[in-house]
C-alpha cells in the first residue's frame, strides 16, 4: 500500500496550482502541436525546453510530459482531416481514419481516437505505476558495469530492431557519441576535441543544439520541402447526439483498445521500437483479429482504436526506463531526460529514493494530464481543426525564431546558435539520404553517462574488461545486447545465406 | 539522389578521420590497470564512423541501399528554392544577430518570411513586426532573465533595463 500512499502525495504535488496549470496548458499546447501536420512530441519537447527555465524543475518536467500527451493525442487529428500524419506516430492512424473521413464520419474517427488514446494513456499509467518502483528498487543495486550495459542495449535495439540502413544506424550512433565527447575528458580533466580551439567547443555541445538543430530546424526544412502542393480537408459534423453514437460504437471495441494498450506499452519501453512501431503493431493484430478484417483501410473504427490506444500506450512506456534506469525509451524522453540532467536531477534508480516528489508528482501529473487531454480535445475538435487551417508560413518564422533564441539560451553563446544552424541543414540533408537520426540524438544525451560508466567499471577492475560480464545480471545484458547487435549480420554469414536460399 | 549519397558518405569519412586525428591528441591507447586512454573513447567511436563509412560506400558500390539504387534528383528546383531560401534567409538573420540584436533580426527575418513567402497581409506582417520583439523581450529579459545579444543597439535598452529592473 505503499505506492497508493506515495501517488496520494504526488496529486498533491500535481495539483499545486502552478502544476495543475501547467498540465492544462501543457496538454492544449501538445494537442496543438500534434494537430500540426510534421510536428510531434519531440519536436514539441525540444524546442520549448528552454522556455521552462521559468518554472521549478519539477514543474518544467510535468509541463513537457504534459505536452508529450497532448502531441500523441493531437498528432490523430490532422491524420484524420488532413490524411496526413500529424506524427510519424499516427501514420497507422490515416489508414482507418482517413477513409472515416472521407465517408463523412469525420467526427467519429476524432472521437474514437480521442477515447483510444485516455484508455491508452490510462492503462499505461497504471502499469507504470506499478512496474516502475520495483524495477527501481531492483536497478539500485547497478553499478557501473550494469549502467554501462543497459546503454549498449539501448544502442543495440537500434541496431537489431531499428530496421533502418545498418552502417547508417551504427554512423548516427557513434556520431552522437563522439559529439557528446567534446568539450574536456571526464577523467583526467584536459580539455578534448576542441576543434580549430574554437573556445565555443569547450564548454561541450548540449544536447539541445543538437536536438534543437535536428527537431526544429531540420523538421521545418524537411517539412518545407515535402508538404508543397495543396491538400484536401474533410469536414466535420460534431453533435452531442453523434458522440453519444460514436461513444456507443467504440464500447463495443473495448478488446481491441486493451489489446494496443499493452502492445504499446511493452513494445514503447525499447528505445528503438516506440510509439511508431508499436501503433502499426497494433493496428496489424487488430486486422487479424477482427471477424471483418477486410473491411480494415476502407475505415474500421477498430483500425483508429488499435493504433491511438497503443501510441498513447507507448509513450508512457518510453517513461519507465528513463525514469527508473535513466536510460530513454525515445527520442522524447531523451531529450527530458537530457532536460533533467540540465536541472541537476540525476536520472536513474536514485531518483526514486533521493527525490520521492519528483517522480511521484510527475506520475501523478500524467494521470492528470491524460485526463485533461481527453476532455480538452473532445471539447475543441472545432478549435483544432482550425489549427489545420492555419499557414504554415505564419508558423515557421515563429518556430525558427523559436529554434534560435531556444538555441540561445541555455549556454548564452552565439556559438551554439550556429552549430544549431549547421545541424539543422546537415541533419535535413541526411535525413532525404535515409540516415536514421534518432540514435544519434539518444547518443548525445547518453554519451557522457556511457563513458564514465565504462572507465568507471574499468578503472575498478584495474582494466579487465571481463567486469562487464562476471557480474551476472551486467553479463546477461551484455550478451543479450551482443546478439542484438549481432543480428542484422545473421543474413550475410554463410549459414544464413543459405538458408534464404532455399 | 546516387550522387548526393556518395557525397555525403566521403564527407563524412573526411569529417571521421578529422575527429579521429583530433581526439588522437590525448591517449587513445589501453593505460595499464586504468583501462582507455583520454582520447580512446572518441578515438574509436570516430573509427567506428569511418568504418561506417566505407560500409554505405561499399553498399553504394553494390546499389544496395535505396538512397544508392534511386535515380530520381536529390533536390528538384523547386525543393532548391524553397529550401534553399529558407536556409539562407536563417543564416542571414543569425548574422545579423552579432550586428543589430536578436530585437530586430527576429523580426526583420520573420516579416520577410510572412510578406514574401507566405503572401500574407502587410497589417498582419507589422502586427508580428511590433509585437515579436515586445514578447521575446518580456519573456526572456523580464520573466527568465536571460539577456539576449543585442549588437551595437544596446543602447536603446538602457532605459528599459532602468525601468523593469
Amino acid at each position: 500500500m505503499d505506492i497508493i500512499h506515495l501517488l496520494a502525495n504526488g496529486f498533491l504535488i500535481a495539483f499545486e496550482p502552478l502544476n495543475l496549470g501547467l498540465v492544462i496548458f501543457g496538454a492544449g499546447v501538445g494537442l496543438f502541436i500534434g494537430a500540426m501536420p510534421g510536428l510531434g512530441s519531440v519536436n514539441g519537447v525540444a524546442i520549448l525546453l528552454p522556455l521552462t527555465f521559468l518554472v521549478p524543475p519539477t514543474s518544467a518536467v510535468i509541463f513537457l510530459g504534459a505536452i508529450y500527451y497532448g502531441a500523441m493525442y493531437g498528432g490523430a487529428i490532422s491524420s484524420i482531416m488532413l490524411g496526413i500524419p500529424g506524427a510519424s506516430t499516427a501514420v497507422a492512424t490515416t489508414f482507418d481514419g482517413r477513409p472515416m473521413a472521407m465517408q463523412g464520419k469525420a467526427d467519429h474517427a476524432l472521437i474514437a481516437a480521442a477515447v483510444a488514446s485516455f484508455v491508452g494513456g490510462t492503462i499505461s499509467i497504471i502499469l507504470f505505476t506499478a512496474f516502475a518502483p520495483p524495477l527501481a528498487e531492483t536497478a539500485l543495486a547497478f553499478g557501473p558495469p550494469e549502467e554501462f550495459a543497459l546503454m549498449l542495449l539501448a544502442f543495440a535495439t537500434f541496431v537489431g530492431l531499428g530496421g533502418d540502413d545498418i552502417p547508417k544506424t551504427f554512423f548516427s550512433i557513434f556520431v552522437g557519441l563522439v559529439l557528446s565527447a567534446v568539450g574536456f575528458d571526464v577523467v583526467s580533466g584536459e580539455p578534448r576535441l576542441v576543434f580549430f580551439d574554437i573556445s565555443g567547443f569547450s564548454h561541450g555541445i548540449n544536447f539541445l543544439v543538437l536536438a534543437i538543430g535536428i527537431y526544429g530546424i531540420g523538421e521545418m526544412l524537411w517539412t518545407i520541402d515535402v508538404s508543397r502542393g495543396s491538400v484536401n480537408m474533410s469536414k466535420a459534423t460534431v453533435s452531442v447526439a453523434r458522440t453519444m453514437e460514436a461513444l456507443k460504437r467504440i464500447m463495443k471495441s473495448w478488446k481491441t483498445m486493451v489489446m494496443g494498450s499493452f502492445l504499446g506499452y511493452f513494445v514503447g519501453i525499447l528505445p528503438a521500437a516506440g510509439a511508431t512501431p508499436g501503433s502499426l503493431m497494433a493496428y496489424g493484430i487488430a486486422k487479424s483479429m477482427a471477424k471483418d478484417g477486410k473491411s480494415f483501410g476502407k475505415g474500421n473504427i477498430d483500425g483508429v482504436l488499435a493504433p491511438e490506444s497503443a501510441n498513447n500506450a507507448a509513450s508512457t512506456g518510453s517513461m519507465l526506463p528513463m525514469l527508473t534506469l535513466g536510460i530513454p525509451g525515445s527520442p522524447t524522453t531523451a531529450i527530458l531526460l537530457g532536460g533533467m540532467v540540465m536541472w541537476g536531477l540525476e536520472p536513474g534508480p536514485l531518483l526514486f529514493v533521493n527525490h520521492t516528489e519528483f517522480v511521484w508528482g510527475l506520475i501523478a501529473s500524467l494521470y492528470a494530464a491524460n485526463f485533461f487531454a481527453v476532455i480538452i480535445n473532445i471539447l475543441f475538435i472545432p478549435a483544432f481543426i482550425a489549427v489545420l487551417k492555419l499557414p504554415f508560413t505564419i508558423l515557421a518564422p515563429i518556430i525558427f525564431g523559436l529554434c534560435v533564441v531556444g538555441g540561445y539560451v541555455p549556454t548564452q553563446d552565439m556559438h551554439d546558435v550556429w552549430l544549431m544552424l549547421i545541424f539543422g541543414i546537415v541533419g535535413y540533408l541526411m535525413r532525404k539520404l535515409d540516415y536514421p537520426l534518432a540514435p544519434a540524438v539518444l547518443a548525445i544525451v547518453l554519451g557522457p553517462i556511457a563513458e564514465r560508466s565504462m572507465r568507471q567499471s574499468l578503472l575498478g577492475s584495474h582494466g579487465d574488461v571481463m567486469t562487464f560480464f562476471d557480474r551476472p545480471i551486467s553479463g546477461v545484458i551484455m550478451v543479450a545486447a551482443i546478439i542484438l547487435i549481432l543480428m542484422p549480420l545473421r543474413k550475410h554469414l554463410p549459414f544464413g545465406r543459405k538458408k534464404a536460399a532455399i | 539522389m546516387r550522387l548526393a549519397e556518395l557525397i555525403m558518405a566521403l564527407v563524412m569519412a573526411v569529417f571521421s578521420a578529422y575527429l579521429m586525428w583530433k581526439s588522437a591528441e590525448l591517449p587513445i591507447g589501453w593505460i595499464r590497470d586504468a583501462g582507455p586512454g583520454g582520447g580512446a573513447f572518441p578515438f574509436w567511436l570516430a573509427t567506428g564512423m569511418l568504418i561506417c563509412c566505407a560500409a554505405i560506400l561499399y553498399n553504394w558500390v553494390r546499389r544496395r541501399s535505396p538512397p544508392s539504387q534511386s535515380e530520381d534528383v536529390f533536390m528538384d528546383r523547386e525543393s532548391v528554392q524553397l529550401v534553399g531560401v529558407v536556409a539562407v534567409a536563417l543564416t542571414l538573420m543569425i548574422g545579423a544577430i552579432h550586428f543589430i540584436g536578436v530585437y530586430f533580426s527576429l523580426p526583420i527575418f520573420m516579416a520577410f518570411y510572412m510578406r514574401f513567402l507566405g503572401r500574407h497581409s502587410w497589417r498582419l506582417v507589422s502586427g508580428f513586426l511590433i509585437l515579436t520583439p515586445i514578447v521575446t523581450f518580456l519573456f526572456f529579459e523580464i520573466a527568465l532573465q536571460k539577456t539576449l545579444p543585442k549588437g551595437f543597439t544596446e543602447p536603446l535598452f538602457y532605459p528599459l533595463y532602468d525601468f523593469f529592473m
